[in-house]
C-alpha cells in the first residue's frame, strides 16, 4: 500500500470516528435523562419556556432530522451559539484555544525530554537504586490527583516562596494597559512579536506553575511507558547478541537499544496529547486559565450545551488529528512498515 | 500454554500468601493502607470523632488539634471525621464504577471475541469511538450531556471505560477459543452459551480482575477531579474531591482544609495501585499491563 492510500484510509477512519464521537454526545443529551432544554431554561420552565426551547434548538423536528442538521453543522464548525456569552461557540473557542495550546504544547515538550531519559535510565539499570528510586517517584506521582499536584505547587511556590503568580495568563497591569495585543494567542510569542520584555517575563511566569502541574501529573506514565518499552528491546536476542560479542553495554543501551525504542515512543507522544487535555481541564480550573478547559467547565456548570458540545468536539478532534500525524510519522520511520 | 503453574490455587495458599508477602513490603504496605481505608468506610460511625455534616461556626477554621484531629473547615465541620465519611463514597465510587464498566465491557468483548465476524468487527469499531476520546474528556463531556452529579459521573466513567474491558475481553477470548479443551467441548455437543460460561469466562477473568483492580484507583482519582471542578459529588455529599474544591479559596492560609482530604486520596489511590502491582505478580507473572 502506498503512503498516499494509507494517509487516505486514515482520513477517512478520522472522519467516521468523529462522526461517531458527535453522535454519540447527540444521543447522549437527547435518550438520557436531562434533555437540552432543561438545560436552556433551568428548573421549572413553563410551557410556553418550553415550547420555545424546543423550537430554538430544532426539537421540534424528528429525530433523525434532528441528528442529521446536527451533523452537518458540526462538520461546517457550527455548533450554534453559546448560551451563556451569545457568541457563535466556534469563535469563542478560537479566542481561547491559544491559551490551552500554549499550555499543553510547552508541557508535552517537557514532559518528553525529562520522561523518556528517566524511563530509559530506570530500565537500563533495572532493579538498580536509579530504577527503584525512579520507581517509587513515580508510582507515588501516579497517586496524586492533578488538582493536589496543582494545589501543591500553589502552596509551596506561590504561599511559601511568592516566586510565581497564583493565576491568569498576565498581570492584570500588563493585560488592561492597552499595551499588549494578542495575534497568535500564544502570550509568549506574542510578547516577542511585540518585543516588550516584561510582558514576556510577566507571561513566562504566569506559565511556570500550570505547566509544571500539566508535566508533573503526566511524567508518571510517560516514564513508565518508557521503561516497559526500553525493556521489552532490551530482551530482544540482537541485544543480546551484540552484549555476547562484547560490544561496550553503554554503546549496547544508547546505540542499538535506544534507538529501536524511540520508533514505538512516538507513539507515546499522541497518548500524552490526550491526557494532557484531560489535564487541562483542571489545571485551567485551578489556575484560571482561560483557556478551552476552564470554558468547558464553566459552560458545564452554566448548561450552555452548545458550548460543551463545541469544545469537547474540537478538543477530540485534535487528539483524532495529533494521533495521526503521529501514526504517519511512525509509518515514516519505521521501515518495516513502510514496505507493507 | 504450558505454564499453567502459575495459575496453580497452590500459588495463593496462606503459606504462599505470607512468603509473598515477606517478600514484597511494597504489597504488604498497600494490603494495611486499604485496610485502613476499608475500616475507616465500615467503621465511620465509630472511627469519626464528630458528626461530619455539624455546622459550628464557632469552631470554624481551627487548625489540627486534639479535639479536632485534622482541624476544621470554613463551617467548623470536623474534618478528621469528613476524611473518614469521605472513605465511603470513594470506595463505592470505585467498586460501582469498576464492576459497571466489567458488566458491560466483558459480555461485548466476550460476544465479539466468541462469534468474531461482523458481530466482532462492528463491536469494536464502536469502542474505538469510546477510545478515540482523550481520557477524562469522555466522562466530562458525558456528564455534561446527562447533567451534574455523583450518580451520573459515576455512569459517565463507566460508560467511557467500558471499552477497554471489552478489548481486554475479546483479546483472551480469541486466545482461549483456539484451545483444544473448547473444541472438546463443542465436539461433544456443548451449546455455545454454555461454553462461554463454563470454559471461556472462568480463563479469561485473570487480565480483567488485574486491569479492575488497577482501575479502581483509576476511577477514585478521575471521580475526584470531576468533583473537583463541580461536576461531580455535590454538597452535601462528602467526597475528597468535592472537600478538596470547597477548601480551594482557603489553603493558602489554612493549610489543613486541603491537606488531608488530598492526602486520603493519595493513600488510597497508591494502595490500590500497590496491590494492583503485586496482583498482577501474583496471577500473571509474564504479562506487563500496556496502560
Amino acid at each position: 500500500m502506498t503512503l498516499g492510500s494509507y494517509i487516505g484510509r486514515r482520513l477517512l477512519m478520522l472522519v467516521i470516528i468523529l462522526a461517531g464521537v458527535i453522535t454519540i454526545t447527540f444521543f447522549l443529551s437527547r435518550v438520557l435523562p436531562g434533555s437540552p432544554v432543561e438545560m436552556m431554561i433551568g428548573y421549572r420552565p413553563t410551557a410556553e419556556e418550553i415550547e420555545a426551547a424546543k423550537i430554538e434548538l430544532g426539537l421540534d423536528k424528528s429525530l433523525p432530522v434532528q441528528y442529521l442538521s446536527f451533523l452537518v453543522d458540526a462538520a461546517r464548525g457550527d455548533f450554534g451559539k453559546s448560551l451563556s456569552t451569545g457568541r457563535p461557540v466556534i469563535e469563542d473557542i478560537g479566542q481561547r484555544a491559544g491559551a490551552t495550546l500554549e499550555l499543553t504544547f510547552t508541557s508535552m515538550v517537557l514532559v518528553l525530554l525529562i520522561g523518556i531519559p528517566l524511563g530509559v535510565i530506570s530500565a537500563v539499570n533495572r532493579e538498580k537504586p536509579a530504577d527503584q528510586f525512579v520507581r517509587a517517584v513515580s508510582i507515588a506521582g501516579a497517586a496524586l490527583p492533578v488538582f493536589m499536584v496543582g494545589i501543591l505547587l500553589q502552596m509551596l511556590f506561590e504561599g511559601q516562596l511568592g516566586w510565581f503568580p497564583l493565576q491568569g495568563r498576565l498581570s492584570s497591569s500588563l493585560l488592561f494597559d492597552g499595551s499588549f495585543e494578542p495575534r497568535t494567542g500564544l502570550y509568549v510569542i506574542d510578547s516577542l512579536i511585540a518585543g516588550s520584555w516584561s510582558t514576556f517575563f510577566d507571561a513566562l511566569a504566569h506559565l511556570v506553575l500550570p505547566v509544571a502541574t500539566l508535566t508533573l501529573s503526566t511524567l508518571p506514565l510517560v516514564t513508565r511507558i518508557t521503561r516497559n518499552m526500553m525493556m521489552e528491546v532490551l530482551e530482544e536476542e540482537y541485544i543480546r547478541t551484540a552484549h555476547a560479542y562484547g560490544v561496550r553495554a553503554s554503546y549496547v543501551h544508547y546505540r542499538y537499544a535506544l534507538r529501536a525504542t524511540l520508533i514505538p515512543l512516538i507513539t507515546v507522544a499522541g497518548l500524552t496529547y490526550g491526557y494532557m487535555l484531560g489535564g487541562t481541564v483542571v489545571v485551567e480550573f485551578i489556575f484560571d486559565w482561560p483557556g478551552l478547559g476552564g470554558y468547558l467547565v464553566r459552560s458545564i456548570s452554566r448548561n450552555d450545551f452548545p458550548a460543551t458540545v463545541g469544545v469537547t468536539t474540537v478538543l477530540a478532534a485534535s487528539y483524532l488529528l495529533i494521533n495521526l500525524v503521529v501514526d504517519l510519522l511512525y509509518h515514516a520511520v519505521d521501515p518495516r512498515l513502510r514496505n507493507t | 500454554m504450558s505454564d499453567m503453574s502459575a495459575h496453580d490455587p497452590a500459588m495463593i495458599q496462606p503459606r504462599g500468601l505470607a512468603a509473598f508477602l515477606r517478600r514484597r513490603p511494597l504489597f504488604a504496605f498497600g494490603i494495611a493502607g486499604l485496610a485502613t481505608i476499608v475500616a475507616c468506610a465500615l467503621f465511620a460511625p465509630f472511627i469519626a470523632t464528630h458528626d461530619p455534616v455539624a455546622i459550628n461556626f464557632a469552631d470554624k477554621l481551627v487548625g489540627p488539634s486534639a479535639e479536632h484531629l485534622f482541624g476544621t473547615d470554613n463551617l467548623g465541620r470536623d474534618i478528621f471525621s469528613r476524611v473518614v465519611y469521605g472513605a465511603r463514597t470513594s470506595l463505592l465510587i470505585g467498586a460501582i464504577v469498576t464492576a459497571l464498566a466489567i458488566a458491560i465491557g466483558a459480555p461485548l468483548g466476550l460476544l465479539a471475541g466468541y462469534f468474531g465476524g461482523k458481530t466482532d468487527a462492528f463491536m469494536m469499531r464502536g469502542c474505538d469511538v469510546f477510545l478515540a476520546f482523550p481520557p477524562l474528556l469522555l466522562p466530562i463531556a458525558i456528564t455534561a450531556a446527562i447533567g451534574t452529579g455523583l450518580l451520573n459521573a459515576m455512569i459517565a466513567l463507566a460508560i467511557s471505560w467500558f471499552p477497554w474491558y471489552a478489548r481486554i475481553m475479546r483479546s483472551s477470548v480469541l486466545r482461549i477459543r483456539s484451545e483444544l479443551y473448547v473444541d472438546a467441548a463443542r465436539a461433544m455437543g456443548v451449546s455455545h452459551g454454555r461454553v462461554m460460561v463454563r470454559h471461556i469466562v472462568p480463563n479469561a477473568m485473570t487480565p480483567i480482575i488485574v486491569q479492575g483492580s488497577l482501575d479502581f484507583s483509576y476511577t477514585i482519582l478521575a471521580a475526584a477531579s470531576l468533583s473537583f471542578i463541580g461536576i461531580g459529588a455535590q454538597p452535601p455529599q462528602i467526597e475528597w474531591g468535592l472537600m478538596a474544591s470547597q477548601a480551594r479559596s482557603l489553603f493558602m492560609d489554612f493549610w489543613w482544609t486541603v491537606t488531608f482530604p488530598g492526602l486520603a486520596i493519595f493513600v488510597t489511590v497508591l494502595s490500590i495501585n500497590l496491590i494492583g502491582d503485586g496482583l498482577r505478580d501474583l496471577l500473571d507473572p509474564r504479562g506487563s499491563s500496556t496502560r
